[in-house]
C-alpha cells in the first residue's frame, strides 16, 4: 500500500484538483481529506456519509462564578492570557488545566469540547475519509490523526493500492499530522515568488520527517522564468518535478461544476494530470 | 484600528489585499502589515521591506534534575498535550508537542522540573517604503504558530492602522490572528471552493465578535454563488477583483495590484473607507 499526501506550503495552488483527478483516475485507493479546517475534496466527489463520528479535542476550563472569590491566581498562572474578570475565554484557553489545579476553592472544572465530525463516506471513486472542525476549534491535527488511521485500517480492509490524501496549507501542526510516515509527498507549486518560497520550506519540512517528495508545478506558463527556477531549484536538490501543468480555464468550470476535471475535460490540464498520475503511479512502485 | 485580512480558503489574494491595502494607505497615517501567516509568510515577497530587527521567540519547556525526579509520574499525568513521559528512571521530554503552560513544574512535590526557553522561530521587523512591517518564521518542523503569532502581534501599534495578514484555515492560527480585530476582509474567489470556506470564516468571525466584509477575487471566474450567499447574510461585498490574466502573472513576479495597477489604489482607499464606517456601526452594535 502506498500512501501519496498532496501539500503545497502556499494555499490554493491546485491540491484538490489534483488530488480528486487522482481518484478518478486509480483504482482501489482510498481516499483522504486531511484538511479538517477547511475542506474542500468533497465538493468534487459527490460522498454519501456511512459514519459519522464525533472529535472532542482538548479541555477548556470554567469557573464557577459562586465559589470564585476571585483571588487571582488562576489569572496569573494562566500563561496564554485566557481568564479576563474571571471569566475563561474559550478561545484562547489551551486545555491545560493549571488553572484548575492553583484554585484554592476547587472552583475550576475542566471540559470536554465536540470540536468536530469526521465521516466515512461512500463515492463512486471508493471510500472517502474526512472531517470538518468546527469554527475556531483547535487541535487540528489530532482530527487529521484519527482520519488517517481510519484510512489505513479502511485500506488494509479493503486490500487497497493507493491512500490519496489531500492535504493542508502551511507546515505546521496539521500538516506534520498530515506527513509523518506517509509513503510519499506530492508538492504542488504554482511558478509565483511565494509559491517558491513556500515550497522550499515545505520541501525542507519533508526532509525533516524523512518523506520523498515530487513536485508538480501548476499553472506553470503564467511564469516560464520562475518554472526554470524552480526547476533548477529542485534538480539541485535532488528532488523530480514529475508535472508541469498549463493553466487552464476547464480546472475552474470543472470546480463550478463540482467534478475532477479529467472527467470533465480532454483539454491540456487534464492531459497533463493523466501523465503526472501514470508518473506517480510508477514512482509509487516498491 | 485593527483590521485582518483573512480567507479560510488559502490562494485567494489575502496578501495580494494586505499588502496592496498597505501601500494604498501610505501617507495617512501610520500604517503597519503584520503578517501572521508564520508556517508561510509571503507578504515579505510583495514588500521587500528592510528588515531592521530579528528577535527569537522562545516557547518554556521542561528540564527535569534527574538527582532530585523519584519518578513518581506526576508531571506526565497532568500534561494535557503528552509532552512528558515517565518510565521506572527515565523522563522523556517531547519539546514539540509541549505548549509551555508550566503544569508539570506546578505539581512536581520535589522541585525537580525547570523551565528553559527553546526557539520556535524568529519575529522580524523592519519598513517597506512608509510601511512599517512585522512577520514571523515558524522554524521547520516545528507544530505550533500560536507563540510566534502572539509574538508578531505584540509589536502591533495601537496608534496605527494595523493590516494583519491572516494564515489559511479556519482553526486555532487564524484565531489566534484575527482576535482582537475591529474587522475581518474576507478574500475569497467565485466558486465552490471559495463559497465552501467562506462560510466558515464567517463563522470564525462571528465567533470572535467582529464584522465582516468580503473582497471577491478572480471574479467572473465562477458563478455567482458568492454573491447570493453575501446577500442572503447580509455581508457587503466590498470590492470585486477581476479573473485577469495579467494581475496572476504580475502576482508571480512578486508585484503587487497597487504597484502593477496604481490606479487600484484609489479603489483600496475607497475600501478602507468602507471598512473604517462598517467597524464603527459594528462596535456600536
Amino acid at each position: 500500500m502506498t500512501e501519496i499526501v498532496v501539500l503545497s506550503g502556499k494555499g490554493g495552488t491546485g491540491k484538490t484538483t489534483v488530488l480528486a483527478s487522482f481518484a478518478a483516475l486509480a483504482e482501489n485507493s482510498v481516499l483522504c481529506d486531511c484538511d479538517v479546517d477547511a475542506p474542500n475534496l468533497h465538493l468534487l466527489l459527490e460522498p454519501q456519509a456511512e459514519e459519522v463520528h464525533e472529535f472532542y479535542g482538548l479541555q477548556v476550563a470554567h469557573i464557577d462564578s459562586e465559589a470564585c472569590n476571585e483571588c487571582g491566581l488562576c489569572v496569573d498562572a494562566c500563561r496564554f492570557d485566557a481568564i479576563h474578570d474571571f471569566r475563561v475565554d474559550p478561545l484562547a484557553c489551551e486545555g491545560c488545566g493549571l488553572c484548575a489545579r492553583v484554585c484554592p476553592l476547587g472552583a475550576i472544572s475542566m471540559h470536554d469540547v465536540l470540536a468536530g465530525h469526521w465521516y466515512v463516506s461512500r463515492t463512486r471513486y471508493g471510500p472517502l475519509v474526512h472531517a470538518r472542525l468546527r469554527a475556531a476549534q483547535e487541535n487540528s491535527g489530532k482530527l487529521v490523526m484519527a482520519v488517517r488511521k481510519r484510512a489505513r485500517e479502511l485500506a488494509q480492509q479493503t486490500d487497497a493500492v493507493f491512500i490519496l490524501s489531500d492535504g493542508p496549507p502551511g507546515i505546521g501542526c496539521p500538516v506534520i499530522s498530515s506527513l509523518s510516515g506517509a509513503s510519499m509527498a506530492l508538492i504542488v507549486t504554482e511558478p509565483s515568488l511565494s509559491g517558491i518560497h513556500d515550497l522550499e520550506r515545505v520541501l525542507g519540512l519533508c526532509r525533516h520527517f524523512g518523506v520523498r517528495p515530487l513536485v508538480c508545478i501548476n499553472k506553470y506558463d503564467l511564469s516560464e522564468k520562475n518554472t526554470r527556477r524552480i526547476e533548477d531549484h529542485c534538480g539541485d536538490a535532488g528532488v523530480e518535478v514529475v508535472g508541469r501543468i498549463p493553466f487552464d480555464p476547464d480546472v475552474n468550470s470543472a470546480i463550478v461544476q463540482g467534478r475532477p476535471v479529467v472527467e470533465m475535460s480532454d483539454g491540456a490540464a487534464s492531459r497533463e494530470i493523466r501523465a503526472l498520475w501514470e508518473a506517480m503511479a510508477t514512482c509509487s512502485v516498491p | 484600528m485593527i483590521l485582518s485580512v483573512a480567507s479560510g480558503k488559502g490562494g485567494t489574494g489575502k496578501t495580494l489585499v494586505a499588502t496592496s491595502l498597505a501601500l494604498s494607505l501610505q501617507g495617512q497615517g501610520a500604517v503597519q502589515l503584520l503578517d501572521c501567516d508564520v508556517e508561510e509568510p509571503n507578504a515579505h515577497i510583495l514588500l521587500r521591506p528592510e528588515i531592521e530587527s530579528s528577535q527569537p521567540v522562545l516557547v518554556p519547556v521542561p528540564r527535569v534534575d534527574k538527582e532530585r525526579c523519584t519518578y513518581c509520574g506526576r508531571c506526565s499525568e497532568v500534561c494535557a498535550y503528552n509532552a512528558i513521559a515517565v518510565a521506572s528512571t527515565v523522563v522523556l521530554v517531547f519539546p514539540e508537542l509541549c505548549h509551555g503552560c508550566g503544569a508539570c513544574s506546578y505539581v512536581c512535590p520535589e522541585g525537580a522540573i525547570t523551565e528553559e526557553g527553546r526557539e520556535v522561530g524568529v519575529v522580524q521587523a523592519g519598513r517597506a517604503g512608509r510601511v512599517r512591517f512585522v512577520h514571523g518564521q515558524l522554524a521547520i518542523g516545528e507544530a505550533m504558530a500560536g507563540p510566534l503569532i502572539r509574538a508578531v502581534k505584540g509589536l502591533a501599534d495601537p496608534a496605527a492602522i494595523v493590516i494583519l495578514d491572516a494564515p489559511p484555515g479556519t482553526s486555532c492560527p487564524v484565531v489566534e490572528t484575527i482576535r482582537g480585530s475591529d474587522f475581518c476582509l474576507l478574500v475569497t474567489e467565485p466558486t465552490p471552493f471559495g463559497l465552501s470556506d467562506l462560510t466558515i470564516a464567517v463563522e470564525v468571525s462571528r465567533e470572535i465578535n467582529a464584522p465582516c466584509g468580503v473582497v471577491i477575487n478572480r471574479d467572473g471566474a465562477g458563478n455567482d454563488d458568492v454573491e447570493r450567499y453575501c446577500a442572503q447574510e447580509g455581508i457587503p461585498v466590498l470590492m470585486r477583483i477581476p479573473f485577469d490574466r495579467r494581475i496572476a502573472e504580475a502576482y508571480c513576479r512578486g508585484e503587487t495590484l497597487a504597484a502593477a495597477m496604481p490606479s487600484w489604489q484609489q479603489r483600496f482607499r475607497e475600501l478602507f473607507d468602507r471598512v473604517k464606517g462598517l467597524a464603527a456601526v459594528g462596535s456600536v452594535s
